[in-house]
């Protein structure tokens, strides 16, 4: 079996905790803060009001439009609050607030669906729009859309297990434990995907997580696992494409599906699995505590909306000297300044660091090494791009093509200079952004 | 908002939020100890002659830096590395005056007037060497043979005169870091592992060379391999294509960049050997090639993923 992998990247330490402890349940939490916008796309509407009774698994949220995904109630109890709360993603979205009467009583409607060989592909894409299923592997984008088959068809679905973030074990843990299921799920995509194969991308430093799914697979030939060289960023979506798909890459300005692949998330396949099997919609979610800052790391199982300070005092609370929180990986994950925020569909981690992680860098003048130009996985020149950022040049950084970037943060984790090289990336994107809407 | 108190103690700053623990200083102390075999194979030939020069170059690049920007005395160590590999171009037993000129234009020069470390297009080490050879040409080539320690030519003024293997060892006449192959190639060696350097810059200047060296002579074309083998050992070709040529700063960041830029090097060097008025061509070589880096890199930016051909 060959090891696969694409060009570029880099190899940041990979401390990952929490890979064998299994997946702990959070407790129920008394209280529910529901974001009525977890996802990309248009924000759902309330379809509760203060002071109703809801049920587990019950809609709370929903809209008309496509690009969009309902949202349930992850507790049975009372609406007490309608309102916005704080969120550090920018805009503080309306939230529903469920205090809950401790029986998660499931709503009538949560119910095991036909079996998968009985189902359409149409079916299966209404269940999992009615479940509120999102990618969870970071962009929380609605899982339907993606679902819908290209005209005839699809070369590949590729499932992404490579979870190359350092301290992230969420989705090593759930393929190690709900392999079943997750080739269940992938299934399911495939027949509403029309896709001819599933190659399922795992880095080699998972061989529990390769021999469960191989173990889950058995004789389906359609079905395959496809080893990959550990390497970060491994899981990033064209890369994967480029390393399953031996070299394919996915044009500029094109999505997967114009060269036949479509990409989701090894979890997303599970949720999947779920709506179909017990009909319950996505309401609670697997996440990976860890870093120096916590006293014990875990893999656990939480109800959306859940406040985030809850479930790291569940796991032993924050240490004296933490000093940095972040939302999903150290690579790409956004950095916050409070824990007191709900836990959404699609959070993958939270990680906390301690005073001596946090150390602020003096910025040095990029000294031309070109390690940046070695890593980065898009082929572009991170040092020129960060010199035009430094300089506010954003027409520079257009023709740099600034655009390609994935934010990755290859080239700002191998910089000698310490040059906060995404952070000016992200800045020069965005100005770039507003002079072509103007 | 009550929880603005708690806020203050969590550092909110951009992704990615682990760093590798490689730093500036780091690589140039790298470089320094890189340096350390040539240091101690010239102090072996030449003695004092060796080591006066050398201290007063480090010292005064050291502290022409401090003086200008003071940010403590070694700073980034680049300072360091430019003193001691100016050094290395100079003539055994050199005026203390000629290491401190040459020093204080090399940190002036060669890197403050562009605005310091990183914004510098010549390497800073060569153009205080230019600046020594422009203007004290004679004391330049003032060379001392390790055996005796007395006034001797350059190996170069009479090619394919001196013993390959008294090349490689360092046994010749020479500026104090040019005479010795293995000790070059051993810091080289380092470099390489640490993954300071790649073979391509290197490579290119050395390959062509030999290539040039082989066939061409001022007489005409020809086949001669251990002409080309001489080209490559005899005076600063090695300090020049291991250690001045790979300065980073100074050179391409694009893998294909960094191959044309050895390739001219070396090509032009053996043009100024073979056919120009000096009898080396290193320092102009490389300082030519620094001039064009920016050029070199327009040219061979990679194709960025998924780029699709108009
Ligand atoms: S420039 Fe963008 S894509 Fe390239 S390494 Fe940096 S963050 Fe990653
Ligand atoms: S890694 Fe940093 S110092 Fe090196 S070339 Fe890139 S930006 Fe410059």
């Amino acid at each position: 079996m060959t090891i696969k992998t694409f060009k570029g990247g880099t190899h940041p330490p990979h401390d990952k905790p929490a890979a064998n402890k299994p997946i702990v349940t959070a407790k129920v939490p008394s209280r529910v803060v529901i974001p009525l916008s977890q996802h990309s796309g248009a924000p759902c509407e309330p379809l509760v009001e203060v002071g109703d009774e809801v049920k587990m698994g019950q809609k709370i949220g929903d809209v008309k439009a496509f690009i969009s995904a309902p949202v349930h109630s992850s507790v049975s109890g009372k609406v007490v609050e309608i309102a916005p709360h704080f969120n550090p993603g920018g805009s503080s979205p309306m939230c529903v607030v469920i205090e809950s009467d401790g029986k998660d009583t499931w709503a009538d409607d949560v119910k095991p669906k036909k079996p998968l060989e009985e189902l359409t592909g149409e079916e299966i894409i209404n269940i999992t729009k009615e479940a509120g299923i999102v990618g969870l592997g970071g962009a929380a984008f609605p899982t339907h859309v993606k679902l819908i088959p290209p005209e005839g068809g699809l070369e590949a679905l590729i499932l992404n297990g490579a979870e190359c973030e350092p301290y992230l074990t969420c989705d090593h843990r759930l393929m190690v434990e709900r392999a079943e299921d997750m080739i269940y799920g992938a299934k399911a995509m495939m027949k509403a995907l029309q896709a001819r194969k599933c190659y399922i991308g795992i880095e080699v430093n998972k061989p529990d997580a390769i021999a469960a799914t191989r173990d889950a697979i058995g004789g389906d030939s359609t079905i395959e696992v496809v080893e990959l060289e550990v390497k970060y960023p491994q899981g990033s979506g064209k890369q994967l494409v480029t390393a399953v798909m031996n070299g394919l890459e996915v044009p500029s300005g094109k999505r997967s599906t114009d060269v036949g692949v479509q990409v989701s998330n090894t979890g997303t396949a599970i949720v999947i699995a779920d709506a179909i099997k017990t009909g319950r919609p996505l309401i609670d979610t697997v996440m990976t505590v860890a870093g120096s800052g916590v006293n014990e790391s875990a893999n656990i199982l939480v109800r959306v909306g859940t406040i985030f300070t809850e479930i790291v005092e569940q796991c032993g609370g924050i240490k004296e000297n933490a000093a940095k929180i972040i939302m999903g990986g150290p690579m790409m994950g956004g950095a916050v300044p409070t824990l007191d925020f709900p836990i959404c569909k699609a959070t993958s981690g939270v990680l906390i660091f301690t005073k001596d992680e946090v150390v602020m860098h003096e910025i040095l003048p990029c000294i031309k090494c070109g390690r940046c130009v070695d890593v980065c996985p898009a082929f572009i020149m991170p040092n020129f791009i960060s010199n035009a950022g430094e300089q506010n040049n954003h027409v520079e950084a257009k023709k740099l093509h600034v655009e390609e970037c994935i934010e990755c943060g290859s080239c700002a984790f191998v910089c000698p200079a310490k040059r906060p090289i995404v952070q000016w990336i992200r800045l020069c994107k965005s100005a770039i952004w507003a002079m072509s809407s103007k | 908002m009550e929880n603005l108190a708690v806020e203050k103690r969590f550092v909110v700053s951009s992704s990615p939020h682990v760093k590798t623990p490689e730093t500036v200083q780091k690589i140039m102390i790298d470089v320094l100890i890189a340096l350390v075999p040539a240091v101690v194979v010239a102090a072996v030939f030449f003695r004092e002659k060796a080591i006066i020069p050398i201290v007063i170059c480090l010292v005064a690049a050291m502290a022409t830096e401090f003086l200008l920007i003071r940010k403590g005395i070694f700073n980034d160590g680049s300072a360091a590395v430019t003193g001691v590999l100016l050094a290395l171009t100079l003539p055994p037993g050199s005026d203390w005056w000629l290491c401190v000129i040459g020093a204080v234009s090399a940190i002036i020069l060669g890197k403050y007037v562009f605005g310091g470390l990183g914004n510098n297009i010549f390497n800073p080490a060569l153009v205080g060497r230019a600046v020594l050879l422009a203007s004290w040409g004679g004391r330049m080539t003032a060379w001392l043979s390790p055996v005796d320690l007395k006034s001797t030519a350059t190996p170069l003024a009479e090619p394919g005169q001196a013993a390959l293997v008294d090349l490689f060892t360092g046994n010749v006449a020479g500026c104090l870091g040019e005479t010795s192959a293995v000790a070059l190639l051993i810091g080289a060696a380092y470099l390489l592992y640490r993954g300071h350097i790649n073979w391509r810059i290197p490579g290119g200047y050395i390959g062509s060379a030999l290539i040039m060296g082989t066939v061409m002579s001022a007489a005409g074309f020809g086949f001669d391999i251990t002409m080309g083998l001489w080209h490559v050992l005899a005076g600063g070709l090695l300090l020049g294509a291991l250690f001045m040529a790979t300065d980073m700063v100074t050179s391409p960041v694009t893998p294909n960049g960094q191959l044309i830029f050895g390739i001219g090097c070396g090509v032009l060097t053996m043009l100024i050997r073979i056919y120009g008025n000096y009898p080396e061509g290193v320092t102009f070589a490389i300082l030519i090639m620094n001039a064009v880096t920016p050029l070199i890199d327009n040219a061979t930016r990679p194709r960025f993923y998924g780029e699709v051909k108009k």
